[in-house]
């Protein structure tokens, strides 16, 4: 037997995507124009499915301070922070994110992913306990098994279901800390933080909230869901990325905890990854100072993100959450999720195709992202792509009418 | 343990959508066409059914339904 031959059904599935000419998993744009169009071969593709949620990836400003630094510093640091050295950008970010934030403490990763790793794993050892929200993303149930700690799951969006997986724990030893997200990448729905909150002090636990999809998005000030709660003062550790709406790559943590800084070496994640390059951290850098300094980019993206939502849900599409710049629409089963997609595709917009086990409950999804950048005649454009497609395929109505029942979501398992 | 195998086996043939034939070795990702994702939802209905806390690192060990009955008559001896 063959080492990659345990892949045998996996492969199978991934040819005969292949073969259909449109595989969702391997996209490959030609071009890429703005932060909301891209060109596959002759063909100009307006992008629904980029999380470019502030559209800041073009921002003359942000490119400046990216090239300036580039320019000044070099295109990378060669090493990581703990053997190699931090620069001054390293610093300076962690202090911009933790003012911004009103927290003593920050820490920057290399990516999104690893700042989940870095700090759940450091955070909860073998002796410790993670409880997860069942719909959380990959990167938290990989930085659980990093550090070994024991896991538990709750379920989706349930303070009941938390509070009892508390209680049948209240007698083992060893810490506990809860992990939500702010808006679910997956349905795009958010989490009942103050409810979460009034168990997590019941019980004595940890909080963390990931707020990768809500970070310059929810929140008078962009501070996320923990903003938009009120109860940042009991959210212990908030985590993010800079690969959304700040448009560069990297991930974060901020927190008040004392004796934070001796996670630096203590998390592997951390320690053993080669640091951003400067380009990137200057870029990110000024991407925040533009979130902070423009709330009119949030509130143009929730405008969109109401005007594209309102659309698929008056058009009949079953959707899973009220109107964040996360748009999910149910599909019957992974086939009719895959045509959809392609047609979309092959009319010139693209989307997300999002399918079990990484969507909760069984769900086939066709996925959308809304940016602030998207101009309401591009939303109206993906909403006449989708109306057309939804009807040739007979999934909605042929007059439009209907509304959105948050039901279904859970009726569709 | 009889009565725990009745109970495991009983919130299985809810969980699954067709009804098939089980059995202690039946292996509960091949055997089930059980998904990663529907697994861990599956052992949450079975922490409630015995009021038990499964840590996840527990079902890394458990391949077949067998294992299964054995790991939570195991935990349920222990709360």
């Amino acid at each position: 037997m063959a080492l990659l031959d345990k892949y045998a059904p996996l492969l199978v599935q991934y040819e005969s995507l292949e073969a259909t000419g449109y595989n969702p998993f391997n996209v490959a744009f030609d071009d890429v124009v703005s932060p909301t169009e891209a060109v596959i071969g002759d063909r100009r593709i307006l992008l629904l499915g980029t999380n470019n949620y502030l559209g800041l990836t073009y921002d003359p400003a942000v490119i400046a301070a990216s090239v300036g630094a580039a320019q000044e510093l070099g295109v990378g640091t060669t090493g990581s922070r703990l053997a190699n050295g931090s620069y001054g950008g390293h610093r300076q970010l962690e202090r911009a994110l933790a003012d911004f934030y009103g927290r003593k403490h920050g820490m920057v990763f290399s990516t999104g992913y690893q700042a989940n790793l870095g700090i759940l794993s450091a955070l909860a050892g073998k002796d410790d306990h993670l409880i997860l929200d069942a719909d959380s993303h990959a990167s938290i149930y990989d930085g659980s098994r990093l550090g070994h700690a024991q896991v538990t799951r709750f379920r989706h969006n349930d303070p009941d279901d938390l509070d009892n997986r508390l209680r049948r724990l209240a007698g083992t030893a060893g810490d506990k800390v809860i992990v939500v997200e702010g808006i679910y990448s997956m349905l795009g729905d958010t989490a009942p933080l103050r409810e979460f909150v009034e168990v997590k002090r019941k019980w004595g636990a940890y909080l963390v909230v990931d707020e990768a999809h809500s970070l310059g998005v929810l929140g008078e000030n962009g501070r996320g869901l923990v903003e938009t709660a009120g109860v940042e003062a009991d959210v212990d550790f908030v985590v993010g990325t800079f690969s959304k709406s700040l448009g560069g790559v990297g991930g974060f943590c901020v927190s008040d905890m004392d004796g934070f800084d001796i996670l630096r070496v203590a998390s592997r994640p951390y320690m053993f990854t080669a640091s951003l390059p400067p380009s990137v951290i200057a870029g990110v850098m000024e991407a925040l100072r533009q979130l902070r300094a423009r709330p009119a980019l949030r509130h143009q993206l929730l405008d969109n993100a109401r005007r594209f939502h309102a659309g698929l849900a008056d058009l009949g599409f079953t959707l899973c959450s009220e109107a964040n710049p996360v748009v999910s629409a149910v599909m019957p089963d992974p086939k009719t999720a895959f045509t959809f997609w392609s047609r979309l595709l092959e009319g010139g917009l693209y989307t997300n195709v999002s399918l079990p086990p990484a969507t909760p409950k069984g769900l086939a999804l066709l996925r959308s992202s809304v940016s602030a950048a998207h101009t309401p005649a591009q939303i109206d454009q993906a909403l006449s792509l989708f109306a057309e497609t939804g009807r040739a395929l007979g999934l909605i109505p042929a007059a439009s009418g209907s509304t959105v029942v948050p039901d279904l979501c859970v009726a569709a398992q | 343990m009889e009565q725990t195998r009745e109970l495991v086996f009983g919130v299985l043939r809810s969980s699954l959508q067709n009804p098939i034939e089980l059995s202690d070795d039946t292996n509960i990702t091949e055997g089930l066409g059980l998904d990663s994702v529907a697994v861990m939802d599956f052992v949450m209905e079975i922490e409630d059914a015995f009021d038990i806390s499964i840590p996840l690192d527990r079902i890394a060990e458990v391949k077949t339904i067998g294992d299964l009955v054995a790991t939570v008559h195991d935990l349920k001896g222990k709360s």
